[in-house]
């Protein structure tokens, strides 16, 4: 439904967005955030890709804030949201102006649990790169050193989920599994073209069944839920006797999250356990950013709520191990009515393609029994929450002028299952449009191969 | 197409108590999808008796239901129960725990003597769990471990009954592919070697004798070529010592060799595809399923002109395997067109109750250029009417039509969109309870007062 399209030279893309910017803090907070990174030995070198200054209007937008515009207006320009608001938005003369009538816009997906790149497809042995299980606290791993950036699943990711970011996490059979790496879902060479610029680093860690299974069936510690949060405090209080003196990769990312520079993303399904983490954080002085898998936050939500911390679910796993045994559909519906955060996560190559779908299949078990939380509300567990958990949130996340242009034109309403995206743009960016088959990224294993280039 | 989902008294959650029997039942004003690759019908009706469809369609033209209960349905949808095909249901509690695992037998000294039937709980979590999401019968099996073989498939009704098993020994499953290459010792080869040596060999028990050529079969050479040894193929020599499978395997593939049990075969790449169908003309009485298929696609009309129907991965786009390089969404959208009978692979998602929202990403595809999709129709037909006949129960379930099991689903929404969920659920006629461990936990957490009582006390 492109009604007018000319393109214009990339030297015509000066429109200063500082001026338009009216957050104020958003430039400031990324500055914070980027100084967990200035010292970084394997800097971001991602870059926006060229984008025509672009105007979306007649469509219902979801700003990712909670926010529902209809008949609105998004205008970006060079890489940034200029502009949003309703059919009397100003749009500049003689830019790309889609119609969107009929459609939807939201904020680029984001996905704060993947392992995309860490355990790429093929799955083959030779792939797996997630998990440096050799080693109860391992803080010294970074998973950006294990992203292979030809996996085929990033593309999907972008085509069918309409992601633009996600957080690439270490694996779970540690306690402490390292620093995971937050990417622009951008096709790149390096893992470096893909890294977001200025995002704090996240640590992985595990509590529960995992990190016991896996050492104590090799006879060493942890082999007990004791265990773990022993082993996990002892490191806690090494970690800040380190004075620095002598370069510890460890303890430095230790360190790191002791001063509040990285994010804990703490794998914990069960209610009573989680209480416990938050308690062993405020003893040693950080602070969980978000549990992730967490299937009985619903028991907590109030806890959750007071500790500011967020949950990273899904809408409907349970069963398949002891601690998954209590998931529930109704809980983050049950989350949202504590006031506590709520973020739909996929951990799955091929749950990150529908994670607008699983936010709506929450919703709905929340409206069955009778908690309705708006459309508007549901899309931010799927964009700013995650953004926020992710440290990332006065960057992208939502579409708010000066923001990241990450933008998704899905062709009906994102909580339906028979919508898709139509286009996606990253940083203004048009890199994904299931109207042309050209953009559409192939990565290098799938050249020369079977179904090269196919729809997907 | 989202519908905003209510509650309506008429349709209030049941208590436990449950109806010991059949009901008579005529419910009207619903959107009624009869399952057999037909579209909706708005103003629908649908009447139970005896157990039974009698009837399903439109209002106009429904014939007089006497003595029935009548119900209106307030525009809400009617659907044949869900038939979720390939699944574990009732032979698990939780995964990890193997104690309560039946799906996996790695140092069982049998393959494919392996038979469900008799263990399946119908009081399993996961049986209430996915009655409650509109899944009314099942095909149960467990997963190949120790050998190319699964063994014994049942079909199932999820009814609240002691009796889960409708059909025991429906189907045999072997893996070959990249699946059977690594349970045979390593490699495809190794796998057809022992397929075909495990069919000759129940062959030569059934006739009680040694292992010997029951006729046709071998190759002849062809110009340079040099055909298979006929000896591997069918062999007259007495070669009763060699023989690699149980007396009990032997026996339980009797059925398979003579065509009188389905054999579900696990592919992926189109290579390994054609040679399963290949294995058709050696073995000309297998009554062969494919499970899997993700290149089906690129050998549809293969597929097609062999009449083999398949079981196919819903969404599967990634290249899971270096058999799966060609997979995506539209595999099946493009397998139905070529004419090939396809059933979506409930063991292919997380659990099977995601069927419909399977489903309803076919639909979605319609709308994408250069996808191939399904129609709503052939849709539902892929996860109701096409499953059950694949299982041998065609026009008995996972369809509305006279004489058919009354397997009714009633829907507070359009059953193929997310969310949808269905609010009355019946089986052979008798209306079902919906509880199980996840809604009681939900009715416990409704909200987190415990200042009288802690929540342990509310049940």
């Amino acid at each position: 439904m492109k009604t007018k399209l000319q393109t214009i030279a990339a030297g015509a893309l000066g429109i200063a967005l500082a001026a338009c910017s009216t957050t104020g803090t958003a430039e400031a907070e990324s500055a914070s955030a980027s100084q967990a990174t200035t010292d970084t030995p394997f800097p971001s070198t991602y870059a926006p890709y060229p984008g025509a200054p672009t105007a979306l209007v007649g469509a219902t937008i979801y700003d990712g804030k909670g926010g529902r515009i209809d008949n609105g207006t998004v205008f970006f320009s060079g890489g940034k949201v200029v502009s949003i608001g309703g059919p009397d938005t100003p749009v500049p003369a003689d830019i790309a102006v889609f119609d969107g009538t009929g459609k939807f816009v939201t904020p680029g997906i984001i996905d704060i649990h993947s392992h995309l790149g860490d355990y790429p497809t093929p799955s083959v042995d030779a792939h797996s790169d997630g998990n440096e299980a050799t080693s109860p606290t391992t803080p010294e791993v970074w998973a950006e050193h294990s992203v292979w950036p030809q996996d085929p699943g990033f593309a999907r990711a972008l085509a069918n989920g309409g992601v633009t970011s996600l957080q690439v996490l270490p694996g779970s059979a540690n306690l402490m599994g390292g620093r995971s790496a937050t990417l622009k879902n951008v096709p790149s060479r390096t893992v470096q073209g893909m890294k977001f610029p200025g995002a704090p680093y996240g640590f992985k860690m595990a509590c529960g069944e995992n990190p016991k299974r896996v050492y104590g069936n090799r006879g060493r510690m942890p082999s007990t839920r004791m265990g773990n949060f022993a082993v996990n405090r002892q490191t806690w209080l090494d970690a800040k006797a380190y004075d620095g003196k002598k370069r510890d990769l460890a303890k430095e990312t230790l360190k790191g999250v002791l001063d509040g520079e990285i994010l804990v993303h703490n794998h914990c399904y069960r209610a009573d356990e989680m209480a416990l983490v938050m308690d062993m954080a405020k003893e040693m002085g950080y602070k969980v950013s978000a549990f992730h898998h967490a299937v009985e936050a619903y028991k907590i939500g109030d806890l959750l709520r007071e500790n500011d911390v967020c949950s990273a679910i899904w809408a409907d796993w349970y069963g398949f191990k002891m601690e998954a045994y209590d998931g529930i559909l109704e809980n983050a519906a049950y989350l949202q009515r504590e006031d506590a955060c709520v973020v739909i996560h996929s951990d799955d190559a091929n749950g990150i393609q529908r994670l607008n779908q699983e936010a709506a299949k929450a919703q709905a078990a929340g409206a069955r029994v009778g908690i309705d939380i708006s459309d508007a509300q549901v899309i931010r567990w799927i964009t700013l929450n995650p953004a926020k958990a992710m440290g990332i949130d006065a960057m992208t996340g939502s579409l708010e002028p000066g923001k990241m242009a990450d933008v998704v034109l899905w062709n009906g309403d994102p909580l339906s299952v028979y919508s898709r995206p139509e286009k996606v743009w990253v940083d203004g960016a048009l890199l994904f449009d299931a109207m042309d088959r050209k953009r559409r990224p192939v990565s290098d294993f799938e050249l020369g191969q079977p179904g090269e280039g196919d729809v997907k | 197409m989202k519908r905003a989902l209510t509650f309506a008294a008429s349709f209030a959650t049941l208590a436990f108590a449950l109806p010991v029997g059949a009901q008579d039942l005529t419910i009207t004003g619903v959107t009624v999808a009869t399952g057999d690759g037909s579209e909706p019908v708005e103003n629908g009706a649908v009447i139970l008796q005896g157990g039974k469809v009698v009837y399903a369609g439109s209002a106009e033209n429904m014939p007089a239901a006497p003595q029935s209960t009548t119900i209106d349905g307030e525009g809400r949808w009617v659907t044949p129960g869900l038939f979720a095909t390939v699944t574990n249901l009732g032979l698990w509690d939780v995964g990890a725990v193997s104690e309560s695992n039946d799906i996996r037998a790695g140092s069982s000294p049998f393959s494919a003597a392996l038979d469900v039937a008799p263990v399946i709980n119908p009081a399993s979590q996961h049986i209430l769990i996915h009655r409650a999401a509109g899944i009314t019968r099942a095909a149960v099996v467990g997963s190949a471990s120790g050998s190319i073989f699964a063994g014994q498939g049942a079909i199932i009704d999820l009814g609240s009954d002691a009796n889960a098993v409708t059909k025991p020994r429906a189907f045999q499953v072997v893996e070959l592919g990249e699946g059977g290459a690594r349970l045979s010792g390593g490699s495809r080869t190794s796998a057809q070697a022992l397929f075909r040596n495990a069919l000759l060999e129940a062959d030569e028990f059934e006739r009680g004798g040694t292992i010997r050529s029951t006729g046709g079969g071998g190759s002849s050479q062809q110009g340079d070529d040099i055909g298979i040894d006929s000896r591997l193929a069918r062999t007259s020599r007495d070669r009763a010592s060699d023989v690699l499978l149980t007396r009990f395997d032997a026996a339980a593939l009797v059925p398979v060799a003579r065509g009188e049990q389905p054999l579900y075969v696990m592919v992926e790449r189109a290579a390994d595809i054609r040679s399963a169908l290949a294995l058709k003309k050696e073995f000309p009485r297998l009554d062969m399923v494919l499970v899997g298929a993700s290149e089906g696609w690129l050998v549809s009309a293969e597929i097609a002109a062999s009449g083999v129907p398949v079981i196919a991965d819903g969404l599967d786009d990634l290249p899971q395997g270096f058999d799966q390089l060609a997979s995506t969404q539209s595999n099946i959208g493009r397998m139905v067109k070529a004419g090939v009978k396809v059933a979506i692979n409930a063991s292919a998602m997380e659990n099977p109750r995601n069927l419909n929202q399977y489903a309803g990403n076919l639909v979605a595809l319609t709308r994408i250029p250069g996808a191939d999709g399904l129609s709503w129709g052939q849709a539902f037909a892929a996860i109701s009417s096409v499953p059950a006949e694949i299982s041998g129960m065609g026009g008995k379930a996972g369809v509305l039509a006279p004489g058919a099991n009354g397997d009714l689903v009633v829907w507070d929404g359009d059953p193929l969109e997310v969310g949808s969920t269905p609010v009355r659920v019946y089986i052979d006629g008798i209306e079902q309870p919906l509880e199980n461990h996840q809604s009681r936990l939900r009715d416990r957490y409704r909200e987190l007062d415990e200042s009288t009582l802690p929540e342990a006390y509310d049940w």
